[in-house]
């Protein structure tokens, strides 16, 4: 990770080293098709009243700040060998839950806001610590544990909304989504704080070493004194509770909780953002930094194909041969790895060496 | 009888992985109707020499004959229609599914509407009473008949399937005398009806007991074939573990410390320490700067006190005093809270996380104990690292590599310096020599006998009876999950002063008598060459 | 030589199988033999509660309403027994009863309508079944990309309700036949569609109890690595497993689509979640190796069932039945651990 050698040089050549080399390759590709289409696509304008910048590339870092949320909590679940394929439905609750709680307070004041924000994300975690025990606890798969929950948070949101889509107004949250500071989108900005206190966390604290020792050998570390079950709790009620954000972010823009379709297959976006950034999806070690690039990357993707007028139905297509060639590409790399080790077995974990 | 060709002519084999040459130039002939053993200790390559045979491993150099004609297999299967079958310590069959459908599953009886199960479990019944298991009802799971009946299935079926070739891989680790006597005899009635059966094994007296050739492997190097007959014990345990012998043989004298100084306590002591299902409740007591050896055959129980004794495995019964205080150790963080550490035996499963570095891999036992919100700061893993990687002679030195790309020996290395690291007062070892050169074993021993002099305690357990020997003070002989004594290591104390009280224990006395070299029989056998 | 080996202290004797043994096999079926309690349970309080609900009409409405979950849940129910699963089924009926609608309106051969419609379900099978055992994807990320690969292609053809014209033969397959005139409208009928999914059942269970390709299923749930060691052509199997759960999607998409008449890019969503539970609920392990395709039937049953007596019961509203659902098969998996652990431990 950390190399000691210092000059612009070395940099360079550590950077094209990362697995996430790909994504930023492919972000960049993006950005050139649109602009063989449009030369201006990458033009920032700033608004004579309010100062805000606008352009295309605002709007990228806008739309890719949820996806952010979900790819970071995504990837330390990864890391632990786990998955949680109800993101997507947490962010539905938690947009039902704030929507809910505005509407019925009505008065548009600081204080609904905050309080719906707190219900929201509380409920959230309450979700994840669901998950958490389930997984760590009573010891079921993670793809059932979550899928479950996929399926039963969709129908909790719609419960919680009576199968309405319920609107609020509420100026201090709408700000959350649509306001700036010093002309740049807030929601981006939070998630940028969100991002970089979680990447505090995990690595100036011993969490990341462990999250990767539970992935990679969840034997050897407990072995070694790691205890799992807190790990495991901790990073399903992460997930959730980041998904609950993205979720006030994705229902702030248009201050409406669209009960069938928000968060609507974001545990995809989410997935695909950390394998595209280089985690590998059967757990161990991570890169936060990779899954931001990935995240980055799919809202790119969203965009360009708007922006190409290809119907956006075409886009969860899309999205599954990305994923598909990636996964292609991880196994190529465990295959060759493999031809090296000349086992034949098809169990790709066996070591070669016998005791 | 006639001079016959070998069925299987394995010559000049080599193969490589990354770092490790595996094989080098080793030979392996096969005759009919012969029980051949493999021999060599831990990491010699015989597991190796077995999946390249079978086609699990390419090889790099060296040819392959069987029936005379060159083979190259792709795989289990593809050996196996060739006749080609092997049977793994580990049973590989399916216990969801029944003991007939085991036997038969692959050349099943069909009829018309498919497969026609009364005939199928027929002719499984038929295959098992061909080994003396007539009293096998074929339709009851696979999992409700014992691990060494389990064993014979799988040998019923390599037969069903035709098999000329018979490979036993470490047949014999879980089973119980009996039960051992019950395999030879299904191997006898094999190899007199022309089978040639290869047979992998440590275990000395099982080896003089029913082989009549041996192959003997060492650290990947052919070392010789020879007719069992021909060659006396110590010479194959020279064999096996090469000049060295004499090394290894003297760092032993110093460890024959007798007496206790008076009213000394133990650091560690259990009383019906026991889980059900892996060890019957045992007394053990260590002292402070004592090694104590857990000594018995493979199954015994070793593995599973250890264990327990860390937490590893959460005991059933068993009242622990540590320190004088009475205390619960039920988990690996309780374990290395009462400054206990644990080796394990098997550290490619619960020893090393590949993926880090060996730094991270060192300080990871640390680190856990002082939980997630401490990290060790750059600096205090630099000095770790500096102390431990050289003193355990850890080559290449390279903290930032990952760990996965080190030799085993090395390995195993870093793992103890891990354990180490944690200041621990009481250090189990679960075979740490295991799989590792002569000169990196050396290094350990020497490692062990000087951190018990510096005042540590050590539980060191070991298959190798020699080894326990050389290394402890008192030794705790266990067998079939129960402690049946203790010796005070002496002068006079041998590996065979375990082995005599392990035989002689209990009802089962026939036990290693039966294990007895039989000239004359072998002779009268008229084996080839 | 001896011809009987003599075990005077062995733990087992071979000569009786001990009770445990004998009991051990109905370990395996009992949960099935839970799933038919429940559901006969479930009969009994209906009617109680409800009425109406033990007659001629209502039982043949549960198999006619229910036969397409009936397929995948067969189909799935190969593929659980492996230890491995399949989302992308309900993704599948979308686009192959899309596809089908579209040709039969264009006035294409019904009979290869149908074929075209089961082959599709076959091709995203195998694209499954190849990431996932010649690129070693995990199941669950193979097939849900095959969701959203399907799910996306179904959306671009269509993202509105395309209705299958009224005088397509395909619609004959659901029209019912009267077994038993019973009084009134209390009549038991079934329609072909239902004979289908017992065809269907039928060939399942023939194929997993008297074949080796069936008993190579269950080897592998068990161990794959012993089946592989085993000389069980596994790889084959494998790949053959989701080629069959594909292809029986595609065959769901048929009954489905000749009985509702409708194709729409949203159909399916949720479906192989209730696939799932019906395979759970019917016994079968999530973890491989045990199971029967009886009890996927039951399971399927079970489910449908409990839609006719929320409906019935009318205070519940129908966004609960997701999470009611979801409770159903998190109670199932629950147990199936309580199960498993405990067989551990003996």
């Amino acid at each position: 990770m950390s190399n000691t050698s210092s000059g612009a040089a070395s940099f360079l050549k550590t950077s094209v080293k990362q697995p996430y080399i790909w994504a930023i390759a492919a972000l960049v590709l993006l950005l050139i098709i649109n602009l063989i289409k449009d030369p201006t696509y990458l033009g920032i304008s700033v608004n004579a009243v309010t100062g805000d910048l606008s352009g295309n590339l605002i709007d990228i870092l806008r739309a890719s700040a949820p996806i952010m949320m979900i790819a970071v909590g995504m990837t330390l679940v990864i890391a632990t060998r786990g998955i949680d394929l109800s993101v997507g439905s947490v962010m539905a609750v938690s947009g039902a839950v704030s929507m809910e709680f505005m509407h019925d307070a009505g008065d548009g004041s600081l204080g609904s806001a905050l309080m719906a924000i707190a219900l929201a994300l509380g409920i959230s975690a309450f979700l994840g610590l669901i998950n958490g025990v389930l997984v760590s606890i009573v010891g079921l798969q993670p793809f059932i544990t979550t899928l479950i929950m996929m399926l039963a948070g969709r129908g909790l949101a719609k419960v919680i909304t009576s199968g309405q889509n319920t609107s609020a107004s509420n100026e201090f949250f709408r700000w959350i989504a649509n306001g700036t500071v010093l002309g740049f989108p807030v929601v981006f900005l939070i998630g940028a704080v969100i991002v970089a206190l979680v990447a505090l966390l995990v690595r100036r604290s011993a969490l990341g070493l462990m999250i990767e020792s539970i992935g990679i050998n969840p034997k050897a570390a407990r072995m070694a004194g790691i205890r799992p079950v807190g790990l495991l709790i901790f990073v399903y009620i992460l997930s959730a509770v980041l998904a609950g954000v993205a979720g006030i972010f994705s229902t702030a823009s248009v201050m409406t909780v669209e009960v069938a379709k928000t968060g609507f297959s974001s545990e995809m976006d989410a997935i695909l953002a950390v394998v595209i950034g280089g985690t590998s999806l059967a757990g161990g070690k991570f890169s936060l930094t990779g899954s931001v690039i990935g995240a980055l990357l799919i809202a790119t993707l969203d965009k360009t194909i708007v922006f190409l007028a290809i119907p956006s139905s075409a886009t969860p297509a899309f999205k599954a041969i990305v994923i598909v060639a990636i996964c292609l590409l991880q196994s190529q790399r465990v295959r060759a790895l493999f031809s090296q080790r000349r086992a034949r077995t098809s169990t790709p974990r066996k070591e070669a060496v016998s005791a | 009888m006639a001079a016959t060709e070998p069925i299987v002519e394995m010559t000049d084999i080599s193969i490589e992985f990354p770092g490790v040459k595996a094989l080098q130039n080793v030979q392996l002939r096969l005759y009919p109707g012969e029980v051949h053993t493999l021999m060599g200790e831990n990491g010699a390559g015989k597991s190796t020499l077995i999946k390249a045979l079978t086609g699990v491993y390419k090889i790099d150099s060296g040819s392959i004959r069987v029936s005379g004609g060159p083979r190259q297999f792709s795989g289990t299967a593809d050996a196996q229609s060739a006749g080609i079958s092997t049977v793994y310590q580990e049973v590989n069959l399916c216990d969801n599914l029944t003991v007939g459908e085991n036997v038969m599953l692959g050349n099943e009886i069909r009829g018309a509407f498919g497969i026609n199960w009364k005939k199928t479990h027929e002719a499984a019944h038929e295959a098992l009473v061909g080994l003396g298991l007539g009293d096998l009802d074929p339709r009851q799971p696979l999992s409700s008949i014992s691990l060494a009946l389990q064993q014979l299935v799988a040998i019923s079926r390599a037969m069903v399937a035709k098999s000329k070739v018979l490979i036993l891989d470490e047949p014999t680790s879980s089973l119980d005398a009996n039960e051992v006597e019950g395999l030879f005899t299904v191997m006898r009635r094999l190899r007199d009806q022309g089978v040639a059966i290869l047979f992998v094994s440590h275990f000395l007296d099982q080896v003089y007991a029913i082989s009549d050739r041996l192959t003997v492997l060492r650290n990947g190097e052919f070392v010789g074939e020879h007719l069992t007959r021909d060659l006396g014990r110590s010479q194959l345990i020279s064999l096996m573990i090469g000049k060295d012998f004499e090394t290894l043989a003297s760092l032993g004298s110093n460890r024959r410390r007798d007496a206790r100084e008076s009213g000394e306590q133990p650091f560690y002591s259990a009383t019906d320490l026991g889980r059900k299902g892996s060890i019957d409740p045992v007394d053990i007591a260590v002292y402070p700067g004592e090694v104590v050896g857990l000594a018995g055959l493979l199954g015994s129980g070793r593995t599973e006190l250890g264990r327990l004794m860390y937490g590893a495995d959460r005991p059933d019964t068993g009242e622990v005093t540590i320190g004088g205080k009475s205390t619960e150790v039920h988990s690996p963080v309780a374990g290395l809270a009462t400054k206990i550490a644990f080796s394990t035996e098997n550290r490619r499963d619960e020893g090393i996380v590949g993926d880090l570095t060996v730094r991270e891999n060192l300080i990871l036992a640390v680190q856990a104990r002082r939980g997630w919100a401490r990290p060790l700061s750059k600096r205090e893993q630099k000095e770790l690292c500096d102390k431990y990687l050289v003193e355990l002679n850890v080559r290449p030195s390279d903290p930032e590599r990952p760990i996965k790309n080190l030799s085993g020996g090395n390995q195993q290395k870093v793992l103890l310096g891990r354990w180490l690291a944690t200041k621990p007062e009481l250090l189990i070892l679960d075979e740490p020599t295991r799989g590792i050169d002569i000169g990196a074993k050396a290094e350990i021993q020497e490692a062990i006998a000087t951190l018990a002099e510096d005042g540590m305690s050590v539980v060191f357990i070991s298959s190798e009876l020699e080894e326990v020997v050389r290394l402890s003070e008192r030794i705790v002989v266990l067998k079939d999950h129960r402690k049946i004594g203790e010796i005070i290591n002496g002068p006079d104390i041998t590996a065979d002063t375990i082995v005599d009280l392990i035989a002689s224990d209990g009802a089962e006395a026939q036990g290693v008598e039966a294990f007895e070299p039989e000239p004359a029989a072998l002779a009268a056998e008229g084996s080839t060459n | 030589m001896t011809s009987v080996i003599e075990r005077p202290s062995a733990p087992q004797s071979p000569h009786t199988p001990s009770l445990a043994s004998r009991l051990k096999p109905n370990l395996e079926t009992l949960p099935t033999l839970a799933a038919i309690v429940i559901f006969v349970g479930m009969i009994i309080y209906g009617e109680i509660a409800y009425g109406r609900i033990l007659q001629f009409s209502t039982l043949s409405n549960l198999f006619i309403n229910n036969a397409y979950l009936i397929i995948l849940a067969v189909g799935l129910t190969f593929v659980i027994l492996t230890g491995g699963v399949d989302l992308s089924v309900g993704a599948i009926i979308a686009i192959s009863s899309l596809v089908g609608v579209m040709l039969a309106n264009a006035g294409w051969n019904p009979f290869v309508v149908i074929v075209l419609m089961i082959l599709i379900g076959s091709a995203f099978g195998a694209a499954s079944g190849i990431l996932i055992q010649y690129f070693n994807v995990q199941p669950f990320i193979a097939t849900l990309a095959m969701m959203f690969l399907a799910r996306g292609l179904a959306s671009m053809l269509s993202t509105t309700p395309e209705r299958l014209a009224d005088e397509s033969p395909i619609r004959t397959l659901s029209t019912e036949i009267k077994v038993i005139d019973g009084p009134k409208i209390n009549d038991l009928v079934t329609t072909p569609n239902v004979i289908i999914a017992a065809v269907v059942v039928i060939v399942a269970f023939y194929v997993l109890h008297k074949t080796r390709f069936g008993r190579t299923v269950y080897a592998i749930g068990g161990s794959e690595q012993s089946a592989t060691l085993m000389g069980l052509p596994v790889v084959r199997t494998k790949l053959a497993i989701y080629i069959i759960s594909g292809t029986l999607a595609g065959l769901a998409a048929v009954v489905y689509t000749s009985k509702l008449g409708i194709a729409q890019n949203i159909t399916g969503v949720g479906w192989e979640l209730d696939a799932i539970a019906a395979v759970i609920i019917g016994g079968t392990l999530l973890t491989g190796g045990a199971g029967f395709v009886l009890g996927s039937v039951i399971g399927a049953l079970v489910l449908g069932l409990m839609n006719v007596l929320i409906t019935r019961d009318g205070s519940i509203p129908p966004e609960a039945t997701t999470i009611i659902t979801g409770a159903i098969l998190l109670v199932f998996v629950l147990l199936q651990r309580l199960v498993v652990s405990r067989k551990r431990k003996t």
